[in-house]
């Protein structure tokens, strides 16, 4: 009788685990958000290596994409770490510091799915610039606009009307991806399940319940995602 | 009435031995060509004669091999690379020079994701850096002047294509260009279509713009214009006034050309 149950377990009060599951959540969010950002920005570098660049750059552009899309991404996470760490120790003892000094854990995630997703975002960025009528950038280049403008104002938002369901799927792919962040130690929604099922016993509930709260991120992510997806669909005619 | 100007008008235009090549073929074989201000020249030639490569060397959406552009009083600064090519010397006057040319494409290119009025205020706006205000209330006369001004709003996906031709033309005008050209404007529309299109270039020319039209209209060449000029295979083949060239020109082609 004096068990608690175990929507006491997962309860806001004392000795409760919704507080940690909520905050793990949030840095599973975060983990994301970084980890697309980064993505976003080397895929919009990709994608114009790939498009414009010279042989060289292509090649490199090409070695990358290749590369990532063909290793493990838990991979990546240990090869981040790990190397990262080296990396940190390595400065450190140059500074007098001894032993082994960690690589900070969300740092090394966010890089991670960042260069990960990033190999996605080239492939989905190049096949949406590829699917901008020219037309509309000969216009833009016709009435003067400098390389800059003409990216900003015309080629960036055409693009990412077609770019916008391939981020989608990215999107969904990284959020589940920062899952595997938690090898590293940081507290995120995986790994506050696994705490909390540990010291109480649950697995199965903990793990339902942050299976619950991953669904529950990607269904509003996934209104946002079409919502701009029709933003930017403007002026498109729907047949 | 043919818009007919005193020789002592100045040059708005002035091309020198253009010379173009894509691979192996050569399409501009030295191409000159001039235009004083509130001149209308039509170009006329059958496919391949490379009426629309001279157009598009003009602005340099097509980097010419050799030869000059001269507009106004400026002319377009080249430089040759390592390996020969030719390319522009100085990327800013080259866009400055652009800005003083409307471009009128054959497929309109009206930006997708910009209603029409914001379609005719962008390069105003963004590349002139005029004042938004004043952008809008000539961008607003511009489209009552070709007649779609209650289609402001809209976006370009839902106007017809001579209404999109249309509001092309008044996004050109509202850069005030010294030079408007005209890429085969009326090429991609519907037949009952090209009317309103031409009537718009008809009352452009009759208020003296100066402009350069590609065109395969004969009816636009021979009432409109103030000079025709013939390409064929690279070179000009006929250039006078149309009540000369269409009645007694020397040229065989031409004379082909014309009778269809």
């Amino acid at each position: 009788m004096n068990q608690p149950g175990f929507l006491d377990v997962i309860s806001f009060g004392p000795g409760g685990w919704g507080a940690a599951l909520l905050a793990g959540a949030w840095m599973t969010v975060l983990i994301a958000i970084s980890g697309f950002l980064i993505g976003s920005i080397i895929g919009t570098f990709g994608a114009w290596a790939k498009i414009s660049g010279g042989r060289t750059i292509r090649a490199i552009a090409d070695g990358y994409t290749t590369v990532l899309r063909g290793i493990p991404d838990l991979l990546v996470i240990y090869l981040f770490y790990f190397g990262g760490s080296a990396a940190v120790t390595a400065i450190g003892r140059f500074f007098g510091s001894e032993g082994f000094i960690g690589f900070p854990g969300f740092l090394a995630g966010a890089l991670a799915v960042g260069i990960t997703s990033g190999a996605q975002q080239t492939e989905v960025f190049r096949g949406a610039f590829k699917a901008v009528h020219k037309g509309e950038i000969e216009a833009a280049i016709a009435c003067g606009m400098s390389r800059a403008l003409r990216f900003r104002r015309i080629i960036a938002p055409l693009t990412l009307r077609h770019a916008l369901p391939g981020m989608g799927n990215v999107w969904q792919v990284v959020l589940k991806e920062s899952a595997l962040v938690s090898i590293t130690g940081v507290a995120e929604l995986l790994r506050q399940a696994q705490v909390g099922a540990g010291s109480t016993g649950m697995p199965f509930n903990f793990y339902v319940v942050a299976g619950a709260i991953y669904l529950t991120i990607s269904t509003f992510s996934g209104a946002l995602l079409q919502w701009s997806e029709r933003y930017f669909s403007r002026g498109v005619r729907r047949n | 009435m043919n818009a007919q100007v005193p020789a002592t008008t100045p040059m708005a235009l002035d091309v020198k031995d253009l010379h173009k090549s894509f691979g192996n073929v050569e399409v501009l074989k030295g191409i000159s060509l001039r235009a004083r201000e509130g001149e209308v020249v039509s170009i006329l030639g059958s496919s391949g004669s490379g009426k629309s490569t001279l157009l598009r060397c003009i602005n340099l959406l097509e980097v010419p091999d050799s030869g000059d552009v001269t507009v106004g009083d400026e002319t377009i600064r080249m430089q040759r690379t390592r390996d020969g090519k030719s390319r522009p010397a100085d990327q800013a006057q080259v866009e400055r020079i652009r800005s003083q040319l409307g471009m009128v494409f054959q497929s309109f290119n009206l930006w997708s994701h910009k209603t029409i009025l914001e379609n005719v205020i962008e390069a105003p706006i963004h590349v002139q850096k005029r004042p938004r205000k004043e952008c809008v209330e000539e961008a607003e006369a511009l489209l009552a002047k070709v007649g779609i001004a209650e289609k402001r709003d809209h976006y370009p996906s839902h106007l017809s294509g001579g209404q999109q031709q249309r509001a092309a033309i008044a996004r050109a005008l509202a850069m005030r260009p010294k030079v408007m050209l005209f890429d085969e404007p009326t090429s991609a529309l519907d037949p009952e279509l090209v009317g309103e299109v031409l009537r718009v270039m008809r009352g452009l020319a009759e208020e003296g713009r100066t402009m350069l039209v590609v065109t395969h209209e004969m009816g636009f060449a021979r009432d409109v214009s103030s000079r025709v000029v013939f390409l064929h295979k690279g070179l000009v083949e006929e250039d006078g006034r149309p009540e000369h060239v269409f009645v007694n020109s020397k040229s065989e082609r031409f004379k082909q050309f014309i009778k269809g």
